[in-house]
C-alpha cells in the first residue's frame, strides 16, 4: 500500500483561485496513470506538485512511503520530461544526459557508460555528440526521457511531452514510451488533454475538472461506463439525448417525446422523468428496415474502415458509427445498444434487465 | 548603421504603384532605383566622409581648400605624437580604468540584471525605468554634481573617484542587455537542472549564465566602450593627475596642429574598431535590439 506515489488532499490557490482542489490519487509502483482534462483543470499543476516545482497550500505527497511534499525538487527521487522538452541548447546529446550523473560524482567511465546505455535503449546513439538544434523534434523527445531515465527515479513525470509532435509520430512515440515505461517498470504520470492519447496508454485514467478528479479508472471502464456527464463528454464520442427510459412491450426503449421512441438494448437504469441519455455512436444501430424508430440520414463522412453518419430523427440529430457496408441514403431504422443514463449529472445504474422493478413502470 | 538603411529603402521600393502600361512602369522602376542609389550615396559621404577626411588629414604635410587630396604626404604627425611621453601614460591609463570599470560594473549590475529578469518585486519597473536617468539629464550637469560629492568624500583626482564618474555611464548597458538575456533563458531549462539534482547556484552557472553569456558579452563591450571613451567626467574629476587618451585628446586639439589630433584620433578608434569587429556576430545578430525588449 506504500509503494508507488500518493497525493493526499492535495490543495493549490494561485492568483486567488483554487487550481487543484482537495486531490486524492494513488498511482501503483509500476504503474502508468494518465491525467486527463481540459487546458486550466489542474493536471499541470498537479504535476508540477509532485515534481517539487510548486508547494501545495494543503496536503501531503508520498513516494513509497516517505513525505516529499516540502522537498525542492533537486532532491526527490522524481524525474520530468517537459513539454517543450527543456533540453539545454549549449550542451550536446551526450551532456545534456550526463548532466545528472555527473552532479551524483560517478566515476567518468560509469557516467559514459550509462549515458550509452540509456541512449540505445531510445535508439539514438548515433546523435550522441549532436546538439539539441540538430536533431528532430521527436529525437530531442527522446532525448528528454533518456534524461528523466538515466537517473533512475522512482516516478516519471511527463508533462504533455507529445503534444509539439505530428500527428503520425505522436502515435509512434506514444508506443515508445509505453513500452521503454513497461520495460523499466517505472512508476509513472503522464499528463495530457488528448483521450486517445490517454486511452492508448495508460493502466488508469485520472479525468480532472476544475481541480478535481472526476473519475479515476481504468481505459476500459472509463470508455464504457463514465461516471459523470463530464466523463462521458469529455472521453469518446458521445450523443446526450434529452429522454425518458422505460420498458414496453419489445423491451426498453428511449422515449424522446413527440411519439419517437427508440428501442434500446441495455440501458443503465430506468428514468421515468426525462434526464439525460448518452449513447455512444457505436452503439446506435442502423439497418434498412425492420425494427426501430425511423430516421433519415442527413450526412455520411467516411472515416476509412468505417463511416460517421448523422441521423434526423424528428426531435433530435445523432451521430453513428457505421460499417462501409450500411445502407447511405434515405430512410432507415434506428435502435440503440447500450445507453447511459445521467441523473445530476451523475450516471444511475440500475437494473436494465429486470424492468418489473424500475420505478418508471406503472 | 549604413546597411539597415539601404535595406529599408529596397523595401520600400516594390511600393511604387504598378501602372498599366509597361513604358510607364519601366520609367518609374528606374526613377525609383536612382533616388534610392542617390540616398545611398548621400549616407556614404555623410557617415565615410568624415572618416576618410580624418585618415587623410593624418597624413597630410599640406592641404588646401581648392584641392582634392593633400599636395604633400607626411609621416611627421604620427612620429610627433608617438614620441610624446604623455601618450604612453594615457594610453596606458585608459587600459587601466576600462577593464576595471568593466569589471566593476558587471559585479554590481548583473545581479541587479538577473534579479530583474527573474523576481517580481514592489517598484521593479520604476528601478527598471530610473536607471535611463542617467542618460536623460545632460551628462556634464550630472559630472559636476558627483563631483561636488566626490569632493567631500576627498575622491577628486584619485584612481576610485574616476572609476566612480566612468561607471555611471555602464550602468544602463551592464543592467538592460543582461537582464534581458537572463529573460529570454526559459526557466523550463533551469527547472529541468534542478529536476536532475542540481542546487539553484549550480543551476545558475550551468545553464543559466552559459545560455545568457552572449548578451553579457555584449553589454561588456558596450561597457567598456563607454568607459574607454568617457571624457567629460574623467577630465574633471581625474585631471591633472589622471588623464586617459580621451582627456589627453582636450590638449592636443587645443595645442597641437590638427594633423596631430587626427592622428591621435586614429589611435583612440582603434581599440573600438577591432572590440566592435569582434563581437560583429552578437552585436548584429540583434542581441543588442534584443535588450531593450525588456517589459
Amino acid at each position: 500500500m506504500s509503494d508507488g506515489l500518493r497525493l493526499r488532499g492535495i490543495t493549490k490557490v494561485l492568483g486567488g483561485r483554487t487550481i487543484v482542489d482537495g486531490f486524492d490519487l494513488e498511482v501503483r509502483r509500476g504503474e502508468l496513470v494518465c491525467l486527463l482534462g481540459p487546458s486550466g483543470c489542474g493536471k499541470t499543476t498537479t504535476l508540477r506538485i509532485i515534481g517539487g516545482f510548486l508547494r501545495p497550500d494543503a496536503g501531503e505527497v508520498l513516494i513509497d512511503g516517505t513525505p516529499y511534499t516540502h522537498t525542492p525538487p533537486e532532491r526527490r527521487p522524481t524525474a520530468m520530461v517537459f513539454q517543450n522538452y527543456a533540453l539545454w541548447p549549449h550542451m550536446t546529446v551526450f551532456k545534456n544526459v550526463a548532466y545528472g550523473l555527473r552532479l551524483r560524482k560517478l566515476p567518468k567511465r560509469e557516467v559514459a557508460e550509462r549515458v550509452e546505455r540509456v541512449l540505445e535503449s531510445v535508439n539514438l546513439t548515433h546523435h550522441i555528440h549532436s546538439y539539441p538544434a540538430q536533431i528532430s523534434g521527436g529525437e530531442q523527445q527522446r532525448v528528454a526521457l533518456a534524461r528523466a531515465l538515466v537517473l533512475e527515479p522512482k516516478v516519471l513525470l511527463l508533462d504533455e511531452p507529445l503534444s509539439n509532435l505530428d500527428a503520425k509520430l505522436r502515435v509512434r512515440v506514444r508506443e515508445d514510451i509505453k513500452q521503454i515505461q513497461q520495460r523499466v517498470g517505472i512508476t509513472t504520470v503522464f499528463v495530457t488533454h488528448d483521450q486517445d492519447e490517454a486511452l492508448a496508454i495508460s493502466d488508469r485514467i485520472a479525468v480532472m475538472n476544475n481541480g478535481r478528479i472526476e473519475q479515476y479508472a481504468d481505459p476500459h471502464a472509463l470508455y464504457r461506463e463514465p461516471e459523470t456527464r463530464f466523463v462521458a463528454d469529455f472521453v469518446g464520442t458521445m450523443n446526450f439525448l434529452e429522454a425518458r427510459v422505460r420498458s414496453a412491450s419489445q423491451g426498453a426503449v428511449v422515449d424522446l417525446g413527440d411519439g419517437v421512441v427508440v428501442p434500446c438494448a441495455a440501458p443503465t437504469a430506468f428514468l421515468d422523468t426525462p434526464g439525460t441519455v448518452g449513447v455512444r455512436p457505436e452503439d446506435v444501430h442502423v439497418v434498412a428496415d425492420g425494427d426501430g424508430a425511423k430516421a433519415r440520414i442527413v450526412r455520411v463522412m467516411p472515416r476509412g474502415h468505417y463511416k460517421e453518419i448523422v441521423l434526423d430523427l424528428d426531435v433530435v440529430t445523432v451521430r453513428a458509427f457505421v460499417g462501409m457496408e450500411q445502407p447511405t441514403e434515405g430512410d432507415v431504422r434506428v435502435r440503440f445498444g447500450r445507453a447511459l443514463v445521467y441523473v445530476d449529472d451523475r450516471l444511475r445504474r440500475g437494473s436494465p434487465s429486470a424492468p418489473a422493478r424500475s420505478p418508471a413502470v406503472s | 548603421m549604413s546597411a539597415v538603411q539601404t535595406s529599408q529603402r529596397v523595401d520600400e521600393a516594390p511600393a511604387v504603384p504598378a501602372p498599366s502600361r509597361p513604358a510607364v512602369n519601366v520609367v518609374r522602376r528606374a526613377i525609383a532605383r536612382a533616388v534610392l542609389g542617390l540616398c545611398v550615396l548621400l549616407l556614404a559621404v555623410f557617415i565615410l566622409g568624415p572618416l576618410i577626411w580624418l585618415s587623410l588629414r593624418a597624413f597630410a604635410a599640406s592641404w588646401s581648400y581648392p584641392s582634392l587630396l593633400p599636395e604633400s604626404w607626411t609621416l611627421s604627425w604620427w612620429r610627433q605624437v608617438l614620441a610624446d611621453q604623455t601618450l604612453g601614460s594615457s594610453i596606458r591609463l585608459s587600459f587601466t580604468f576600462a577593464p576595471v570599470v568593466t569589471a566593476l560594473s558587471a559585479l554590481i549590475c548583473l545581479p541587479a540584471a538577473y534579479a530583474f529578469a527573474r523576481f517580481n518585486f514592489p517598484g521593479r519597473r520604476v528601478l527598471l525605468v530610473s536607471l535611463f536617468a542617467t542618460n536623460a539629464f545632460p551628462k556634464i550637469g550630472l559630472f559636476v554634481s558627483v563631483a561636488g560629492l566626490l569632493y567631500s568624500l576627498h575622491l577628486m583626482g584619485t584612481f576610485l573617484g574616476v572609476v566612480v564618474v566612468q561607471l555611471l555611464g555602464t550602468i544602463v548597458f551592464m543592467t538592460w542587455i543582461p537582464a534581458a538575456a537572463f529573460a529570454s533563458v526559459p526557466r523550463s531549462l533551469e527547472e529541468a537542472a534542478r529536476d536532475v539534482g542540481a542546487g539553484p547556484l549550480r543551476v545558475f552557472f550551468t545553464v543559466t549564465f552559459p545560455l545568457a553569456a552572449p548578451g553579457i558579452l555584449v553589454a561588456m563591450i558596450l561597457s567598456f566602450l563607454a568607459s574607454f571613451d568617457e571624457a567629460q567626467g574623467t577630465f574633471l574629476v581625474g585631471a591633472p593627475n589622471y588623464i586617459t587618451m580621451p582627456t589627453e585628446m582636450y590638449t592636443l586639439v587645443l595645442n597641437y596642429p590638427e594633423q596631430a589630433a587626427a592622428v591621435f584620433s586614429i589611435l583612440l578608434s582603434v581599440p573600438s574598431v577591432l572590440l566592435m569587429l569582434l563581437v560583429r556576430r552578437h552585436v548584429m545578430g540583434g542581441r543588442l535590439a534584443e535588450g531593450f525588449h525588456l517589459r
